[in-house]
């Protein structure tokens, strides 16, 4: 694709990972502009360029920045590297291959809402990362471009790489701001939002990786340059997560709106083994399943949601002919099970009874009058949860029962998995 | 500090992790903040968090020790038992299952002598049961071995890297 990118656009170039690589395609440059723009106008470009969170929830990220309360300092940003999401590496690679240009997003951000700190929360199995974000964060200290009196200015702000250990949760927003402040990760009660009421109290903005770290080609060609990428809906590009049953799993930037799942399938080199399309789960873990009907689908808010699903946290899971479902959605539950902060009962209660009822289903052990259990135990969960891991945790099983409803009553009383006896016989 | 039967005394913590604790609790407008980080320095070094770090960590940030164990009871990487000098994770989430994740499990468990999970006789791995989505969906079936990914693996790649580490770093990553 000869399109113009914005995440990736400078992939291949030598020493991305150093300050001195990352200058010689003008990095930091930005970071100037925005000084002298001034903090006001930063923000103008950002409303502007239409940006969308790209931690899952889609909010618009000039409008957050906006809802900052006037002159109440210190202020915070804690940008989210928690990415826990099944099926979502995207930050990853942005932090693994340009450190710096998040950085530099981090500092942008930072220096628009005059954040005294900015914290990066990187979950404790991102060891490598860490590391990498660490040694770019010594960089750009001896830069001068945190700490005291930034590039010659009166702003401060000190840039903190912090690691978690081992909670999905803690990417939830304000389980993360509770975790950074020395506690249990679970959820607060909202409002007030974090951008009222944040860490240790103060006015603070969360952003995901990869929302920032389009920062710095949205103050150098300006928002509007930004938004023209994408569709009125769905502006500019993203970076997209595809694994599973594909030839070439990987990530791979696209515009929004004017690119369909069938063109990232293609993009992926297809479905692997010469197989036969199924399912897929656009989004991460949390989303609801779609099938071969909605491969036309543009990847745009609006298209994605009328088909019953959402592009959540910008990944794509493919699952050929041969898959089984439930045994998908068993794995599914026990993840959000297992991942439960326990602080809800409707939560912590229900992805047990759902994961046990799931493993019954998929060894064959369960009855039909099962499903209609597990209809009931997610009508219990859905809307009814502290926070939306629980919900969550109901929108992939219930989403392929209705669309797979034959498969999914195939399991009852066959003592096994038909699917896979079935795949195992062709085999 | 080679001690792997539980029995590392608090007075053996080598005075460097209490200086980095010390140094991290000054990084963050409020000490409690440091409460992980200090978990992390006492595990790196110990190779897992004698009940005595929940006093440690607790005299330098201000905290009761029980304070700090609720916290680190919560998050699944700290260990409060001895573990195998290296750890190892097979992540078993979609991505890699559909890419034959299970079978590179059971593999390996055959392979290290791990019924289920836990250590390998010569105590030179663990292998953790639950593991979650690590973040490498392009490159399942993967594992983390000491938090880092190898990717793309087949049985065979799995035990080359395995054997490779356990002979290059027999000691384990911990003291080092
Ligand atoms: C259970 C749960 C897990 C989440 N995990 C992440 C995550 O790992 N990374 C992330 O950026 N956002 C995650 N989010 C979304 C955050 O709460 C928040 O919306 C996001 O960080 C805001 O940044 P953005 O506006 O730039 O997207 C999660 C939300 C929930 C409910």
């Amino acid at each position: 694709m000869a399109e113009e990118l914005v995440l990736t656009r400078h992939q291949g170039k030598p020493g991305l990972t150093t300050i001195e690589g990352y200058r010689k395609v003008g990095g930091y440059a930005a970071l100037r502009r925005a000084i002298e723009m001034g903090a006001e106008a930063v923000i103008a470009e950002v409303k502007a360029s239409g940006l969308r969170g790209r931690g899952g929830a889609a909010f618009p990220t000039g409008t957050k920045w906006g809802f900052l309360p006037q002159g109440v300092f210190p202020r915070y940003l804690a940008v989210n590297a928690d990415e826990s999401e099944p099926g979502c590496f995207k930050d990853r690679v942005l932090i693994e291959e340009y450190p710096h240009q998040l950085l530099e997003g981090v500092l942008i951000a930072a220096y628009a809402l005059q954040a005294s700190h900015a914290f990066i929360y990187i979950r404790g199995e991102y060891r490598l990362q860490r590391e990498i974000l660490e040694a770019a964060t010594r960089e750009v200290y001896a830069a001068g471009m945190a700490g005291r009196k930034i590039l010659g200015t009166d702003w401060d702000c000190e840039l903190i790489v912090h690691g978690g250990a081992g909670a999905y949760i803690c990417g939830e927003e304000t389980a993360l701001l509770d975790s950074l402040e020395g506690r249990r990760g679970q959820p607060r009660l909202k409002p007030p939002f974090p951008a009222i009421k944040g860490l240790y109290g103060q006015p603070t903005v969360v952003n995901n990786v990869e929302t920032l770290s389009n920062l710095p080609y949205i103050v150098t060609e300006g928002g509007a340059a930004y938004a023209a990428l994408g569709t009125e809906g769905s502006p500019g590009t993203r970076l997209f997560c595809v694994s599973g049953h594909v030839e070439r799993p990987g990530t791979f930037e696209v515009p929004m709106g004017r690119t369909s799942f069938r063109d990232l399938l293609g993009l992926a080199g297809g479905v692997w083994r010469g197989r036969q399309f199924k399912a897929m789960q656009p989004g991460g873990g949390s989303m609801q399943v779609l099938g071969p009907q909605h491969l036309d689908v543009p990847l745009d808010f609006k298209a994605v949601a009328d088909a019953g699903s959402a592009l959540g946290a910008g990944a794509l899971v493919v699952m050929d002919e041969t898959t089984c479902l439930v045994d998908v959605a068993t794995r599914l539950v026990d993840f959000y099970r297992h991942e439960s902060c326990g602080k809800c009962v409707p939560c912590r209660e229900g992805t047990y009874f759902e994961s046990e009822l799931m493993h019954r289903l998929e060894e064959g052990r369960a009855s039909r009058e099962e499903l209609a259990t597990l209809a009931d135990i997610c009508a219990g969960m859905d809307g009814r949860c502290f926070c939306p891991l629980g919900d969550t945790a109901t929108w992939f099983v219930m989403s392929a029962y209705r669309m797979f409803t034959q498969e999914f009553e195939d399991h009852c009383g066959a003592g096994h998995c038909p699917v896979r006896s079935r795949v195992g016989a062709a085999a | 500090m080679s001690d792997r039967d539980g029995a590392v005394p608090a007075a053996d913590l080598d005075p460097a992790v209490v200086a980095r604790i010390r140094e991290l609790r000054t990084l963050y407008p409020l000490a409690r903040s440091a409460v992980l980080p200090a978990l992390w320095a006492v595990q790196d070094r110990i190779g897992y968090l004698p009940a005595w770090s929940e006093e440690v960590v607790g005299r330098e940030l201000g905290l009761l020790p029980a304070d700090v164990a609720a916290v680190a009871s919560f998050y699944s990487m700290y260990f409060g038992r001895p573990v195998g000098r290296h750890v190892i994770q097979v992540c078993q989430n979609v991505s890699c299952a559909l890419r034959g994740a299970d079978d590179l499990l059971d593999h390996l468990r055959g392979w290290l002598g791990v019924d289920g999970e836990g250590e390998s006789p010569d105590g030179a791995f663990s292998l953790e049961g639950t593991v979650e989505c690590l973040g490498a969906c392009g490159g399942g079936p993967m594992m983390q071995v000491d938090r880092y990914s190898y990717e793309s693996l087949t049985p065979e790649r799995a035990e080359a890297i395995l054997t490779e580490i356990r002979e290059t770093n027999p000691e384990g990553p911990v003291g080092g």
